[in-house]
């Protein structure tokens, strides 16, 4: 009995002292459901990993966005692992706030990322930040609609198809919108689809010289097109709907179409939380035949600041998290459905995948038609699909994006909007040096 | 006639506070309300109906430990409260009963920080706490929540002992009491209402702080505040699980508030009506 208490208490004491030794790393991330998900899974990480802890740090977007951007110019050391955008990865690999990760293990095949997912995380061929879940935009649309509306969704549509079609499905008196796109002011919001809009149309932001481009007539057509479309089609109050607005809008079967993420097709699709699941189609985001779509390219994705002391243990939870053990896991537990999307090429050869997720060809084929290194018709300076990957970007974006909300609010004319868009953008630019 | 018109004016003057008061609570009231329904109620519309449901509680729960978040939010607020105190009760008594000719711009000067931005001093303030291993600590947060409190406490004391008359103090000065007896044995006890009302109004400000709390903790010291801002998503609808952290986070600041309503209001309109 003696030395039966005497074995457990020496097993208990080594237990503690275990733990005691164990690391802990701290994980920065947003509040979405694919990342709420992995945190419910982390047993796996931690049984097969006894010697690391995790700790997670939940915050919204843009104040993680924040406080990661301080911790890492500062050299804070507050985090171990950050979940961040392909807006991020370029300009923080520049400035070595970030380290490669070329140490994920013999199993991990980074070859197995798309690679247009891939492109936007990598800088001078290395791998900055790992995808844990990629995204494009495309149309979701109701097939119900559409066929009472006498038309049938091409495949690739044009924004002119769009835009007769959302015109013909609106139907005010029975509250159905024909369209519903983001009005709400943010770089990520509002600009986010803009911006890659106006790709489609032939616009760009800067031209090779950095001149600011607001003033072209390109842009004029997508903001008059984008107004116009939305003053006879869109929803009431659209220059405040972001995506959250209008997933809930489509989901009540208030809209014919919607242009967003990818991503949101798991959403409207599922019979628990919307009303249309089963009647919902996908298609391309529209162009207009320049050889540009309208859709983005983002991936929120796990990188590891170059200040941390415990980048092994970080670099292996990176690869655990974005690993294809963990889709095999996530599928074991929660489904195929429920598998983060858009990051690994072999996800999408998967037939229990592509029977799950019918939006999954459309997925594939609207990233792999996105290239964040020549994003526009005309030639530009810059990286980034719906962004300029450069610092100032983030601030210029929501000025930009507040002039254009207003023009959607009748507040200002298309043309007084663009006008202030440049002279913002001038100013900006030549402060911070770009223009001589 | 005259009895008439004043219970008139009387009515009149209840019911519009009770309206300015419904008004003000009614945000409070509709995150409470909004806690009781499901997601895709929370999105659908403007209603005062809830369907009943707890399933945004369960889920904050089996999210965030809840406890770990409102025992750092008890710690900081109070412990900031009282340190904040014991650094103002002898700042306030020397301005109150010893003035100079500076007191007041002292005064003006330590109220005039309150007007400056708290970004602006964001970076210096993390390199500090950086360099002084204080980040995501709670002696860090009640250290700056203490300071950054600190004008409004020593005015509202100032305010409540300028009207303690000098000559008691006078007085226990003839009968020979030292200056920490005059302060801990005289002042004190006579302005203990005072004391009270700071005190509580400081532990408020201090559990509503979000800008510090967020950016200065990350895991350790993490306050309800940060456990609030988690539940905000980027993708994906989260209005009633936001809901229900707020009324989680703001339900023992309530009840505090409810239960020591008349030290609150007395301590918020000293000298309001001189």
């Amino acid at each position: 009995m003696k030395l039966n208490t005497l074995f457990l208490g020496l097993c208990g004491a080594s237990a503690l002292a275990f733990a005691a030794h164990a690391e802990t790393i701290t994980i920065a991330t947003v509040n979405n459901g694919d990342m709420v998900r992995m945190q419910k899974l982390t047993d796996d990480f931690t049984t097969k990993n006894p010697d690391i802890q995790l700790e997670w740090v939940t915050l919204e977007e843009n104040v993680l966005r924040e406080r990661v951007t301080t911790d890492i110019a500062t050299k804070g050391g507050q985090y171990d692992v950050m979940t961040i955008g392909t807006y991020e990865v370029p300009i923080w690999a520049k400035q070595q706030w970030l380290l490669p990760l070329d140490n994920l293990g013999a199993d991990y095949d980074a070859a197995d990322i798309i690679p247009a997912i891939a492109g936007g995380l990598s800088a001078d061929g290395k791998l900055y930040a790992a995808p844990f879940y990629g995204e494009s935009s495309f149309v979701m649309y109701r097939k119900d609609l559409m066929e009472k509306a006498g038309l049938t969704m091409p495949d690739a549509p044009t924004w002119e198809f769009i835009a007769d079609a959302a015109r013909k499905m609106t139907d005010r008196a029975a509250e159905i919108n024909g369209i519903c796109l983001r009005g709400k002011a943010g770089w990520g919001e509002n600009m986010a689809f803009l911006t890659a809009m106006s790709n489609s149309f032939g616009a760009r932001w800067f031209d090779e010289k950095w001149q600011p481009q607001f003033d072209q007539p390109e842009w004029k057509s997508t903001l008059q097109f984008y107004v116009d479309l939305m003053k006879d089609a869109g929803p009431s109050g659209a220059s405040s709907n972001g995506f959250n607005e209008n997933l809930a809008l489509f989901q009540q079967g208030k809209c014919g179409m919607w242009i967003d993420a990818t991503v949101a097709a798991s959403f409207v699709s599922n019979p628990k939380d919307s009303t249309v699941a089963d009647k919902v189609g996908y298609a391309l985001a529209p162009d207009t035949g320049l050889g540009k779509r309208g859709n983005w390219l983002w991936a929120w994705s796990l990188g590891i600041p170059a200040g941390t002391q415990k980048a092994e243990a970080a670099q292996k939870f990176v690869a655990w998290a974005t690993g294809k053990g963990y889709l095999d896991l996530v599928a074991s537990k929660e489904g195929w459905a429920n598998v983060p999307p858009g990051t690994r090429t072999s996800l999408y050869n998967n037939p229990e995948y592509q029977k799950a997720a019918p939006f999954a060809k459309m997925t594939l084929d609207s990233i792999n038609s996105a290239d964040p290194t020549k994003p526009t018709v005309k030639p530009v300076p810059y990286v980034g699909v719906q962004f300029v990957a450069i610092p100032e970007f983030q601030g210029l974006g929501t000025t930009v994006g507040q002039l254009f909300s207003a023009a959607l609010a009748g507040q200002s004319s298309v043309d007084d909007a663009l006008a202030s868009a440049q002279t913002a953008a001038v100013r900006e630019m030549t402060r911070a040096g770009y223009i001589k | 006639m005259a009895r008439a018109v004043s219970t008139r004016r009387k009515i009149g003057f209840t019911v519009a506070a009770w309206v300015v008061a419904l008004l003000i609570f009614f945000p409070i009231l509709y995150t409470i309300i909004t806690s009781f329904k499901s997601e895709t109620e929370a999105i659908a519309g403007f209603s005062l109906v809830p369907s009943g449901t707890l399933e945004s509680y369960a889920e904050v729960q089996a999210q965030s430990n809840y406890f770990k978040f409102f025992l750092n939010s008890v710690i900081i607020a109070v412990g900031s409260t009282i340190l904040a105190l014991v650094v103002a009760v002898p700042a306030a008594w020397s301005m109150a009963f010893s003035p100079t000719k500076r007191t007041k711009d002292i005064l003006m000067w330590m109220l005039s920080t309150k007007m400056m931005p708290a970004v602006a001093v964001l970076v210096p303030i993390y390199l500090i706490f950086r360099d002084a291993n204080l980040l995501d600590t709670r002696i860090g947060l009640t250290v700056m929540l203490m300071l950054i409190n600190l004008p409004i406490v020593v005015w509202m004391l100032y305010t409540y002992f300028r009207e303690i008359p000098g000559e008691i103090l006078e007085a226990a000065r003839m009968d020979g009491a030292t200056l920490w007896g005059e302060i801990v044995y005289v002042l004190t006890p006579m302005a203990v209402p005072g004391i009270a009302s700071t005190m509580l109004l400081n532990i408020i400000l201090a559990w509503n702080e979000a800008f510090w709390t967020i950016r200065l903790t990350t895991t350790n010291a993490a306050p309800l505040t940060a456990f609030i801002a988690s539940f905000s998503s980027p993708q994906g609808l989260f209005w009633a699980k936001l809901s229900a952290a707020s009324t989680l986070a703001i339900a023992p600041i309530l009840i505090m508030g409810w239960f020591s309503q008349r030290q609150l209001v007395r301590g918020l309109t000293f000298g309001a009506v001189k």
